[in-house]
């Protein structure tokens, strides 16, 4: 177990130093950089900016110099923001990302854990078919359509909730996270509920739930403790790739609700150029998705005594 | 009865049968036309298809023509605006059929790109199989941990937002799915036992190839395919409406979905219209996807 961690941990060095090294030659290779979109400047001070921040260095050199931060676990200053550091920038931003897509992922599991099973316990039953239809939508309808359609019912229409923007006076109060969190859940409530319906009818057919039933457990309990346990191995394992969704997802839903995220941050990065900045957060991302692929898979081999890893 | 039969009429039969044997592709497609949703699907495809591309050739309206007194006009037969006019007084419909146009274009040529990537990929590292396959897989697996999303986006900021570098781009991202599902079926087909059977018969590596390898590889591919034109037109659109698709004067789904979000509050048709184009025709494809997959994979017979 420890040897397998410690073997995956070493694996991923290269790869983020692979997207890394594929992240900052992309980057350089943009026409125009970060200083032109200003008014412009003279010369001298133009050449005194680019030494300030190392750019009147060849590529190369530039690049060691960065690798040389990041191995200090310092991701430099903001080319942008003249005040800020990325990590400042990060921390202002991330926490918000990492609410909102915490939120979502629970609000989705949950529920689609529990839509899923219903659908599967009562198959080809109005319910099923309810949860069946409602998934085929929640997968056709993609996040920056439900965005506005939902702020424009339930935020203008029906003026019951806020639509947008987290006011830094209030912070993030209940009433303006729910219309962003739900809306980022919905395409993963639709694949977890399609997934586990699919997984729990495959495991109510098992021997050892026909043998639990066959002894006399009562039924919530061949369900809860039995067939739950195996059927949400495949959720597990989606789990990695759900969380990846997400960070997608937050982009949009950063911009529609118009949250001060670390997906919105990124874009205008990349825009403008802000070299420091997109390479600090495609770091963070890629970062976060190994780490939470490891961990789904951790937890499988946790969850399935079938699997060893050594 | 066969006895009973003159032996004209049995050599007959006999020929016949060897003719008309029915192939896995008649089972499949029988199967599929049965499926009503997926055929509904398939005929409502064909029609949006046709709309987007003929249907701006013959409109009263051209898509980029501003009516400059027409602006943000609701849906209604005045001057023929059947869904409304945006924001610069240009007609939704035509701009609707237009932008249907690209995004189906998008996910078509994509996908493409996506399908020679993943094919060559997955049948090469499946084929030569050892190191070779596993040295391409586990480069398949990184690429699967890589925040892709991001990758496109620098892409797009590098290089201009150039129509042909988005089919590349999100062909490019989409066709890992289609390696590992070539390789594996690949891998499985190689020792099977009509193919050792082909091969001891004395066909040739070709042939075999041609004839008992790709028609089985093909069945999965289609389905995925169908599978990755939805997935492509969502990336797209997903891009469009970040700013960093498709530019004015050509439109996509996207985009319009873009400009309506922003003017919802006073023109909500210019966000619904173009939304709802777009998810009938994610609808459409997954239908015809579930039917194809149902109706190719043997398993489920």
């Amino acid at each position: 177990m420890l040897s397998y961690l410690a073997r995956r941990l070493l694996v991923a060095i290269p790869t983020i130093l692979v997207i890394i090294t594929v992240a900052f030659f992309m980057m350089r290779a943009a026409p125009g950089g970060p200083f032109d979109l200003e008014r412009p400047m003279p010369e001298e001070i133009r050449q005194n900016v680019m030494a300030a921040y190392g750019m009147d260095q060849p590529v190369w050199k530039q690049y060691l110099d960065y690798m040389a931060g990041i191995a200090r676990f310092d991701l430099g200053p903001s080319l942008k923001f003249r005040d800020k550091t990325v990590a400042d920038i990060i921390a202002e931003g991330f926490p918000v990302s990492a609410v909102i897509g915490a939120l979502s992922i629970s609000l989705a599991v949950f529920v689609g854990t529990i839509m899923g099973s219903i659908a599967a316990l009562r198959q080809n039953s109005a319910a099923d078919y309810s949860v069946v239809g409602i998934s085929t939508v929640g997968i056709v309808i993609p996040p920056f359509v439900m965005g506005p359609i939902l702020a424009l019912l339930v935020g203008l229409h029906w003026g019951l909730l806020p639509t947008g923007g987290l006011d830094p006076r209030y912070g993030m109060t209940v009433e303006r996270l729910i219309l962003p969190v739900v809306t980022l859940a919905l395409p993963q409530i639709a694949i977890i509920s399609r997934l586990m319906r699919a997984s729990m009818i495959e495991v109510l057919r098992s021997n050892y739930v026909r043998t639990a039933r066959a002894k006399g457990l009562p039924a919530g309990s061949v369900v809860v403790r039995h067939a739950l346990r195996s059927a949400v191995l495949p959720l597990v394992s989606y789990l990695g790739p759900a969380a990846a969704a997400l960070l997608t997802g937050s982009i949009v839903i950063e911009q529609v609700f118009q949250l001060p995220g670390i997906g919105r941050q990124f874009v205008q990065a990349a825009l403008q150029r802000d070299y420091t900045v997109v390479m600090g957060v495609v770091i963070l991302y890629a970062s976060l998705i190994i780490v939470l692929n490891l961990v789904a898979d951790l937890l499988y081999a946790a969850l399935n005594p079938k699997v060893k890893y050594d | 009865m066969a006895f009973a039969s003159p032996p004209t009429e049995k050599a007959e039969m006999m020929e016949r049968a060897a003719v008309r044997g029915r192939s896995l592709w008649d089972d499949a497609r029988s199967r599929l036309l049965r499926n009503r949703a997926a055929v509904a699907s398939l005929v409502l495809l064909g029609v949006l298809t046709f709309l987007a591309f003929i249907g701006p050739l013959l409109w009263v309206h051209d898509s980029s023509f501003i009516y400059r007194d027409r602006v943000q006009i609701p849906p209604g037969w005045e001057n023929l605006h059947l869904f409304g006019t945006d924001a610069q007084g240009r007609d939704l419909l035509a701009r609707t059929l237009v932008g249907l146009r690209m995004s189906l274009m998008v996910g078509v040529v994509a996908t493409a790109v996506s399908l020679v990537i993943g094919v060559l990929w997955g049948a090469t590292a499946g084929f030569i199989g050892g190191r070779v396959d596993q040295l391409m897989m586990r480069i398949v697996d990184v690429l699967y941990s890589l925040p892709f999303i991001f990758f496109v986006i620098i892409l797009m900021v590098v290089f201009g937002r150039n129509i042909i570098l988005i089919f590349v781009a999100i062909g490019a991202v989409e066709w890992l799915t289609m390696a590992r599902i070539v390789r594996g079926q690949t891998i499985s087909l190689k020792s099977m036992e009509f193919v050792e059977a082909a091969r001891a018969a004395g066909v040739s590596q070709f042939a075999i190839i041609r004839r008992h390898i790709v028609p089985n590889v093909l069945g999965p591919v289609v389905v995925y395919v169908t599978l990755t034109i939805p997935a492509v037109i969502l990336a797209e659109s997903f891009l469009s409406f970040l700013g960093l698709g498709v530019q004015e004067p050509l439109t996509s789904l996207g985009n319009l979905i873009s400009n309506g979000a922003r003017d919802m509050e006073v023109a909500p048709w210019t966000l619904i219209v173009p939304a709802l184009t777009m998810m009938l025709t994610l609808f459409c494809f997954n239908f015809v996807g579930d039917g194809l997959r149902d109706a190719i994979d043997p398993k489920d017979r």
